[in-house]
């Protein structure tokens, strides 16, 4: 008789975190506390210069303090010992390995070192004097449009990148063009707008900041003068990026070319695809020594040569009706992608489509541009462009509605999308969407009303002065596009001897919790133990590719995958007979060993399928953008103190529709997280650049938030479960680096009645635009508060 | 190379000696010649605190201590928490509530509250805030280290 107690779901629940007892322990092997027998240490010698020509190298026979270099201990690579295609490819082939004779940005690596003795590699990369012949660069969104206005009139020395044959052009990586319905923006709307409304708004660069920097061990098999192999295990998000970067740079096919991620702390889209390029030098140094090499960077090297947030500019033209509904609006979108194109094009996409936020436009054109300047590549970073174009969206909203005079919630209110309508590439909504009644439930968590009132009246003549703000936004799951067909991921799921199911994927675990919730997806598939389910380490020649580990695609894509395989594993235990329906854990097990005495094997394999009815044109740039979306209303607090212009969030509460969230305990660590991470780009990370170089590559010098500077961050949940995911779930991981900026600047404007348009604002900022040292219009000191007019008053004096 | 010298000190509970450079930092001899692994590098400037260790009983950031400066010194690493292998409770808290996420700022943040449970058994957030404000953690936002902290408090109550 099958048993009728059903197992408690685990999905839903929080169970402990599948590597948590090794880390508490202190016991989990990272990169750096790996080492292999006779194991080299790699070292990078990198340009001095933003751009410009190689003359000369010379290796110095004595260091800076005048001891003698051995260089014939040393193992020494140049572009020259590339047995592949000298480059790092990613979308395109533009970026190299190793500079050979043109230098683009102030890091580009030129050679590689190696030396058995960690020690004796910093003198020895300072000893390699390299001359050049200095161009000058372009470092800004600005230098970089006037180097491609110049070239239109025949000069043509403002261009650092010529399209490379990729569909970009001079200084540029990718345009999208992004037109609802296909239709250009009728005259008569802007003629007959009651209001025109401009704004321009822009965001800095942020570092990662993983807490353990990049790092990578390289082994390499050589044979009759020909590499054979080629293994690297290190700190990374996609193993099969590297794979396909290994496969050009050392000509081998995939298969001889094998990566495996070991724990790895911390990544946030920092080790997306920079594991590429680090990987593929250590791999180099290890092929020519013979050797392990470890390469790891140390924070300074990691802050300054690796990639970053893309800076962006955004420029919003929006025509509006008496009530606020918007009419049209006009986006021009740009971010700064650094010297190569590395992944820009795609987070380029990803902006453009969040542009618009969560409401209905009538009529809407979209301009986005990737633009190249000579500073190292900006990449991946948690949000992939949404974030910019986000931040500009929400803060004009709040512009508009002072516009009109109406309030910030009446003008989102008038305007959001609902279920049933149409998104601005022309996706139909069929889901449930209620962005009418998360605003209601997320500004009733924070006590909006009240608080907005009170600060109002407490503001005049208080000399820290109090806001409420708040910003409503929506995040994509998954690929944007067609990005998943493409991908065409690969998950499987295998018996091991035990009868236990272990999960094969190429999706890592960097803290996020993908082991757990997998694990937890698959148990509740198979109704067994979550304990009973275990994940393979990714290694490249044992796991398939599952695909990347970005986009917020893990839990809904992976996850879904991760179900169906379970579901097949189940059916084919079931239908050979070797298990009864209502088995419990002990009987799967059983079950599962007996099969495999019978069968030698069990393996279930699912490939995604993209659904029938999700369609995305490329050439159009419209369709099906993702197949789900999350949907959140985030709410801060802030408090400018007027003495020392540092603004500082108090309270933050963060409400978000993730689908039906699988872990509660790990759903809320990413959302605190993230929001942590937000409230960093807004109010305290600044990349202080100096020709095209980072100057404050230093932790004491670029300032995340600590535990002493974050309020009480409060993640609150709205579950409508979604068809795309298991159990419901949909993508969560980006979606909290989306809101906090501008819900944060959206408060400080209440509390200055300055309406800051560009972040990180830090304090010397607030000072400036108080005070009009910035060359901005000074406030108005009639209409100013007291407080403010006294601070200005004695800065001025 | 400079000469070396002799240091003694007690690690978790173990009488060591180590030949070192007098100024090789501590973080590097535990991690290199005592394989003590569990102290991480996050910065190397004394910023994040993910190379705490405690010494005579205080928080200490390894990266900036010169071996010989431990000499007659005890020192407590992540490896001498927990008890056979047992987790103690602040690790139990920190498993449970969701206070590791990388883990590798876990270590360092282990022994810092471990170090404020010692000065403040019953803690106030503020107290919390300010203790382990040397320790940065890039993943959590803090809010569930605060919430592992309070439970380990709890826990050290009964
Ligand atoms: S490594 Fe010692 S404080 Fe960061
Ligand atoms: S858990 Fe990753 S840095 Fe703290």
């Amino acid at each position: 008789m099958a048993k009728t107690e059903a197992p408690k779901p685990i999905l839903g629940t929080s169970p402990l975190r599948k590597e948590g007892v090794a880390k508490v322990l202190g016991a989990t092997r990272y990169i750096d506390d790996i080492a292999l027998d006779g194991m080299l240490f790699g070292a990078t010698v990198r340009a001095s210069i933003a751009r410009g020509r190689i003359l000369d190298i010379q290796f110095e026979q004595k260091d800076d303090l005048g001891n003698p270099i051995d260089w014939s201990k040393f193992t020494i690579v140049t572009a020259n010992d590339i047995p592949g295609e000298n480059t790092i490819v990613h979308l395109t082939k533009d970026h190299p390995c190793l500079a050979a004779e043109f230098i683009n940005h102030p890091e580009e690596p030129i050679l590689l070192l190696a030396h058995r003795e960690k020690a004796m590699l910093p003198a020895a990369v300072a000893a390699v004097k390299i001359t050049y012949e200095e161009w000058p660069g372009v470092f800004t969104i600005e230098d970089s449009e006037a180097g491609i206005e110049r070239a239109k009139a025949g000069d043509e020395t403002g261009v650092i990148w010529r399209g490379h044959g990729h569909g970009g052009g001079n200084n540029t990586f990718k345009t999208y063009c992004m037109l609802k319905d296909q239709t250009e923006i009728p005259e008569s709307v802007w003629a007959e707008a009651a209001y025109i409304v401009e704004g321009e708004y822009r965001t800095g660069a942020q570092e990662q900041l993983y807490i353990e920097n990049n790092g990578v061990i390289a082994e390499c098999v050589v044979a009759d003068e020909a590499v054979q192999e080629v293994t690297v295990q290190g700190s990374m998000q996609c193993p099969f990026y590297l794979v396909h970067a290994l496969e050009l740079v050392f000509n081998l096919p995939a298969d001889r070319c094998r990566v495996i991620q070991v724990e790895t702390g911390g990544a946030f889209g920092g080790k997306e695809d920079f594991p590429s390029v680090i990987g593929s030098h250590a791999a180099l140094l290890a092929m020519k020594s013979g050797r392990p090499v470890k390469m790891t960077y140390d924070r300074a090297e990691d802050m300054v040569a690796t990639t970053k947030r893309h800076p962006s500019r955004t420029r919003h033209r929006t025509a509006v009706a008496k009530d606020g509904r918007l009419l049209a609006g006009e986006i021009e979108f740009v971010i700064d992608g650094g010297a190569y194109a590395t992944l820009s094009p795609v987070v380029l996409s990803r902006g453009v489509i969040h542009s618009p936020g969560p409401y209905d436009w009538p009529y809407l054109r979209v301009d986005g541009r990737a633009v190249a300047t000579n500073v190292a590549p900006h990449g991946a970073f948690r949000g992939f462009g949404a974030p910019q174009s986000i931040f500009a969206v929400e803060r004009h909203m709040d512009k508009i509605a002072g516009v009109v005079g109406i309030t910030p919630e009446e003008m989102r209110r008038r305007n959001f999308l609902k279920s049933g309508e149409k998104t601005a590439t022309g996706q139909h909504l069929s889901d449930p969407v209620d962005l009418q009644g998360l605003l209601t439930r997320a500004l009733r968590e924070a006590d909006y009303h009240r608080k907005r009132e009170e600060f109002a009246r407490t503001n005049v003549g208080a000399v820290v002065k109090r806001g409420i703000g708040f910003a409503s936004f929506f995040h994509g799951s998954g690929f944007t596009g067609s990005g998943e067909r493409r991908l065409n991921s690969l998950v499987e799921i295998e018996l091991n001897a035990e009868g236990m199911p272990n999960i094969l994927v190429s999706s890592t675990e960097f803290g996020q919790g993908t082991n757990t919730i997998l694990c937890q997806v698959a148990a509740q598939t198979l109704k067994i133990p979550y304990d009973d389910v275990l994940i393979a380490q990714p290694d490249t020649y044992r796991v398939p590719n599952s695909g990347p580990t970005v986009a917020s695609r893990t839990a809904m894509i992976v996850g879904k995958l991760v179900e169906r395989a379970a579901e097949q594993l189940c059916v084919t235990l079931v239908g050979s007979g070797f298990l009864a329906e209502g088995y419990t854990g002990e009987e799967f097990k059983d079950g599962a060993k007996r099969y495999l005495a019978a069968n030698g094997a069990l393996k279930a394999s699912v490939r995604y399928q993209a659904p029938a009815d999700i369609f995305w044109d490329d050439e159009q740039y419209r369709g099906d953008a993702y197949p789900a979306y999350a949907w959140a209303v985030y709410v801060a607090e802030v408090a400018v103190d007027t003495r020392t212009y540092q603004a500082t969030v108090t309270d933050f509460h963060a409400l978000q529709e993730v689908g039906k969230v699988l872990h509660p305990k790990l759903a809320a660590g990413q959302i605190e997280g993230g929001v942590a991470q937000g409230i960093g780009y807004a109010l305290y990370e600044k990349c202080v650049w100096q020709n095209g170089r980072m100057a404050n590559n230093q932790m004491t010098n670029y300032i995340m938030p600590t535990s002493a500077d974050l309020p009480p961050i409060h993640a609150h949940f709205e579950e409508v479960p979604s068809i795309h995911g298991p159990g419901g779930a949909k993508g969560i991981g980006e979606l909290p680096m989306d809101g906090p900026a501008p819900a944060i600047l959206n408060a400080i404007e209440q509390a200055t009645g300055i309406a800051f348009g560009e972040i990180p604002l830090l304090p010397e900022d607030i000072f400036a635009r108080m005070t009009g040292t910035d060359g901005a219009e000074k406030l108005n000191p009639d209409v100013m508060e007291p407080a403010i007019a006294a601070a200005v008053g004695e800065v001025g004096d | 190379m400079a000469g070396l010298a002799a240091v003694r000190f007690r690690v978790n509970g173990v009488e060591r000696t180590v030949e070192a450079p007098p100024v090789k930092r501590l973080l590097d001899v535990l991690r290199e010649d005592l394989q003590l692994t569990g102290t991480k590098e996050g910065c190397g400037e004394g910023e994040c605190g993910s190379c705490a260790v405690l010494m005579n009983g205080e928080l200490v950031n390894s990266c900036l201590v010169p071996v010989l400066q431990a000499e007659g010194a005890v020192v407590c690493t992540i490896e001498g928490v927990s008890v056979d292998g047992r987790l103690a409770p602040v690790q139990q808290c920190f498993l449970e509530e969701g206070g590791a996420q990388c883990g590798i700022c876990t270590p360092g943040m282990i022994l810092a509250t471990h170090h404020l449970l010692e000065k403040y058994p019953q803690p106030t957030l503020l107290q919390i805030q300010e203790g382990l404000a040397g320790n940065l953690c890039r993943c959590t936002g803090y809010m569930r280290i605060f919430e592992a902290v309070r439970q380990a408090s709890e826990r050290g109550r009964d």
